[in-house]
């Protein structure tokens, strides 16, 4: 393992009006490894997220993957490092007006790195990664199950074989056995790809299952990282507060003031 | 000194908006002409707006036609100047009806499915998927749009002229007892090329503005499905309005002497 950081957060900050969301944000990851970030809504996670990609830009800090500052990159040079990224999306963000197995290879097509024949192929081969039988190459995004939908995104985010990969709350909206089957999913296709991945969740089960390290984002900061293991013995009220869900603790949710 | 707050709100607004659109041209623009480029897509949305607006452009500019033949019948033979009629129905059609009547069919056809189109992409995140498959969202979804409106509405605008022109030949010939020959040989030696290309300039322009504010107003759309609708009304008015206030401003510099 090298010593550079794959994505390193320096002082990130970021606000929206007088709203002050991402407050000197400090976070490392390396390469291979799994990290998840927790923290309630509206604590800056999905933020995190997009500065990262590049969809946002923070207001100050900066963001280094594999040792190059990525803030304020000209698009062109933006679209060469975010060839190293892919993101599962909440709601998937499948596009619904192509079928699935054109969403799957999307991304591969459009590097013209392949045809559109061999995308197919390859759309089925990722489909069969996830679990999915190759007659679904063909449907619609809207003639899935939300589950199938995530499960479609996912093989869609591993068709680049990316680097790093972004998950963005994996099992929000899905059953507790299709969520467990989710985090399944995410562990063996990132360990199959080598790929590093950086995932936000406020699902404490999902999180333990896909993380090597969990880090918490409080107001703008990381409050506490550890391993995924020290988490249930750690001695951070907020952390304790936030794994075992009690409305009562150190963090006020706004409708309280 | 209150009351100027809210002036100086609405002002700042106002400029605010104007920027941002004008920004949002140029970025469009300046995609445009930088590959690499989505004929698959343009394909698609030339289809989209030529091919299935005929109908409706076909029945508005028919119907234009023949009450135009009808009511200057009316008024001309008031007069003894029925002779005249065919040279105003060319006239008209090629110069003002055709292209207005095209434009603002084809706006609430297009403009309308445009914006909501995006608008929703926006807010499933769909566009944002688009950049992390590394595909510049402007240059996958805007320009293929704007090109295949530029393109598409001046040879709509043609068929639509015929077809107008041959609304008021019926009405003509058939309710009102011209002779066939003479109806046509009039029509022939009144109008002149300007008329015409005049009308498919204004066309080419329509199609822009079409196109340009359904893309603007859904790309930007935001708070789900308030906020899609919202870009959709926005994109039909703003561009209603714009066609007439450009109709005005072209006409002006096509025929003032």
């Amino acid at each position: 393992m090298s010593d550079i950081p794959k994505i390193r957060l320096r002082n990130v900050h970021k606000a929206f009006g007088p709203k002050t969301v991402l407050n000197g944000l400090d976070l490392d990851v390396m390469p291979g490894e799994s990290v998840v970030i927790i923290g309630g809504s509206g604590t800056g996670k999905s933020v995190t997220l997009k500065c990262t990609l590049g969809l946002m830009e923070p207001d100050s800090g900066t963001i280094e993957v594999d040792g190059e500052n990525v803030v304020g990159l000209s698009s062109r040079e933006r679209e060469r490092v975010n060839h190293k990224f892919s993101m599962l999306f909440q709601g998937g963000a499948l596009f619904d007006s192509l079928p699935v197995w054109e969403n799957v290879a999307f991304g591969p097509i459009a590097d013209k790195t392949i045809t559109r024949k061999q995308g197919k192929e390859l759309a089925i081969e990722k489909l069969a990664q996830v679990g999915m039988p190759a007659e679904v190459a063909d449907l619609y995004p809207s003639e899935l199950s939300g589950g199938m939908q995530k499960r479609v995104g996912l093989a869609r985010a591993i068709a680049g074989d990316p680097e790093i990969i972004f998950f963005d709350e994996p099992t929000t909206g899905l059953d507790p056995i299709m969520a467990d089957v989710i985090n399944d999913l995410i562990v063996k296709v990132t360990r199959e790809l080598g790929s590093t991945g950086l995932s936000i969740t406020h699902d404490m089960a999902s999180a333990r299952k896909i993380a090597d390290r969990i880090a918490m984002l409080y107001q703008g900061k990381i409050i506490w990282q550890g391993p995924a293991d020290s988490i249930d013995h750690c001695d951070n009220p907020y952390v304790q507060q936030f794994i075992n869900g009690r409305a009562d603790g150190p963090i006020e949710m706004a409708v309280r003031k | 000194m209150n009351f100027l707050q809210p002036i100086g709100h609405y002002v700042l607004k106002f400029f605010g908006s104007v920027g941002r659109l004008v920004l949002f041209t140029l970025t469009a623009l300046s995609h445009c002409i930088r590959p690499p480029f989505y004929p698959r897509a343009i394909l698609r949305q030339m289809i989209e707006i030529g091919y299935f607006s005929l109908p409706v452009v076909g029945l508005t500019t028919v119907f234009a036609g023949m009450v135009l033949a009808l009511q200057s019948y009316t008024g001309f033979s008031r007069f003894s100047a029925e002779g005249a009629i065919a040279n105003v129905v060319v006239l008209s059609i090629t110069r003002e009806l055709g292209p207005v009547l095209a434009g603002l069919m084809v706006t609430g056809r297009i403009g309308a499915s445009m914006a909501a189109e995006l608008g929703t992409m926006r807010v499933t995140e769909q566009v944002d998927a688009l950049t992390t498959l590394s595909t510049n969202p402007f240059k996958y979804l805007v320009v293929p749009r704007i090109l295949a409106g530029i393109t598409m509405l001046p040879i709509l605008v043609l068929i639509g002229d015929i077809i107008g022109v041959l609304g008021g030949y019926l009405v003509a010939v058939y309710q009102l007892g011209f002779n066939a020959s003479n109806y046509i040989q009039s029509t022939w030696e009144f109008m002149e090329n300007m008329d015409v290309v005049s009308g498919l300039v204004k066309a080419a322009v329509f199609g822009f503005i079409i196109t340009l504010m359904g893309c603007y107003h859904g790309y930007t759309s935001k708070g789900g499905a308030q906020g899609v609708g919202k870009a959709t009304t926005d994109a039909v008015v703003s561009a209603s309005i714009l066609i007439l206030c450009f109709n005005y401003l072209l006409t002006m510099m096509f025929f003032d002497k």
